[in-house]
């Protein structure tokens, strides 16, 4: 299968201010892959470059095996609707889907027509006077109906309220079983994605500090509890990511795809939202070890 | 067909709460043998899961021989877990309720009871395994 998303060394610099650095991703597809990250860690950034509406700086990025924006073929594939779900306030429902047919050389006019038709909205009304539900819905409705290969959604849920949230989310989910569609979206809220993704990627600070299958990092990662002891003392094929002491007791949060079987530790499992509080909190991270090469 | 739902709280992971109420439904016998499961795109929509959680979900109750899926069909209940036992349901909740009724007049409140239930029940499915 081949990959959504690859980078590598990709980077971003606006000026002196390095917006994402030495980011490199590997996303296969059929996935629905959450970017989490705090406000201004760069999620923008790299969608931005995804969908080529900008170049990098430094190393490259391909998406579904081509350049981002580039041409019409690759155009056609990437579905992207950007931050805060936008649309023309002046135009109707029904010239939004115009033009969205007007645009897109794939145009699935049934899928856009029926979408609008369950979701209640009325054809003659203008963008600007629908609830923001209704406008997230709109925007979405344009995405899917595009028929791309890979939707790319920033943040499409922050504004929108809890009900609004889980319609939007059920509408994006059920596009992407029915058109095998894969999807990337993002989000600074983990509970926004923890049921929808089986992918994440976690940015912080313009760097991705880890990304991989959702089932995968939660089998890997473990809290060990247990009196105090450095974590250089911890076996080397369990990489500490996070480390907090007290004068008698150690917590650390490692990975590893063994058993741990040191009786000293208490191990329990982390949840989603715990593995992800782990890599954005800098004051517990631990720095990856260097690896030890063999002087010849 | 059964309707889906999801505890966050529950500290189970989504697929096997899925498995689980599968499960569940045809020991009560709200699932019967050739009845059909929800498809993977319906019970994406209801709940905004991840198709591929679903997917897992059906898979593992397909490996236990508890449904089969029909390509381009759907996904049928191909076994029945309920295999007379049901009958025996009636006569027990009698039996527990008289014995609810005898443990709070005992003094045990709502707590008490659970956890002696608890421990009890998993003492002796520890006796039995060993």
């Amino acid at each position: 299968m081949t990959a959504v998303l690859q980078a590598r060394g990709l980077g971003k610099r606006y000026g002196r201010h390095w917006a994402l650095s030495d980011c490199t991703l590997d996303i296969p597809a059929g996935h629905v892959v959450g970017l989490v990250g705090p406000n201004g860690a760069g999620k923008t950034t790299l969608l931005n470059l995804a969908s080529g509406h900008l170049t990098p700086t430094t190393g490259e990025i391909t998406v579904l095996g081509g350049r981002p924006g580039t041409d019409p073929n690759q155009l056609r594939k990437v579905g992207f609707v950007a931050q805060d779900t936008p649309t023309y306030a002046g135009f109707t429902v029904a010239e939004h889907l115009r033009l969205g047919a007007r645009l897109n050389p794939g145009w699935d006019d049934a899928t856009a027509r029926d979408r609008i038709a369950r979701l209640g909205l009325d054809p003659g009304q203008r963008a600007g006077t629908l609830s923001g539900g209704q406008r997230a819905q709109l925007a979405l409705t344009i995405g899917i109906a595009k028929r791309p290969e890979l939707l790319i959604l920033d943040e499409p849920v922050a504004a929108l309220d809890p009900l609004a949230r889980r319609e939007f989310m059920q509408g994006l989910l059920e596009a992407a079983v029915e058109h095998e569609l894969s999807v990337v979206l993002s989000s600074h809220l983990v509970s926004d994605l923890e049921r929808a993704c089986d992918y994440l990627v976690v940015l912080v600070d313009s760097r991705v500090q880890v990304a991989g299958e959702v089932e995968e990092l939660l089998a890997t990662h473990h809290r060990l509890a247990g009196p105090r002891r450095d974590p250089d003392q911890l076996p080397r094929d369990q990489r500490v990511v996070s480390a907090s002491h007290t004068d008698r007791q150690s917590t650390f949060i490692v990975r590893t795809d063994s058993a741990i079987h040191d009786p000293v530790w208490t191990v329990s499992q982390l949840s989603l939202e715990d593995l992800v509080l782990t890599y954005l909190d800098s004051s517990t991270r631990v720095a990856p070890r260097p690896v030890l090469e063999v002087q010849r | 067909m059964i309707e889906f739902h999801l505890d966050e709280r529950s500290g189970l992971s989504p697929y096997l709460q899925l498995v689980r109420q599968v499960r569940q439904a045809m020991r009560l016998g709200l699932l019967r043998e050739g009845d059909q499961l929800p498809t993977v795109k319906d019970v994406v929509a209801r709940l905004a899961i991840n198709p591929n959680t679903v997917l897992k979900a059906y898979r593992e109750l397909e490996h236990e021989g508890l449904v089969a899926a029909r390509p381009g069909v759907g996904t049928f209940v191909s076994a029945t877990l309920t295999d007379g036992s049901l009958a025996a349901h009636g006569p027990l909740r009698q039996e527990l309720r008289r014995w609810l009724a005898k443990a709070r007049r005992a003094g045990l409140d709502e707590e008490s009871i659970e956890a002696l239930f608890l421990t009890t029940f998993r003492t002796s499915a520890g006796e039995e395994i060993a």
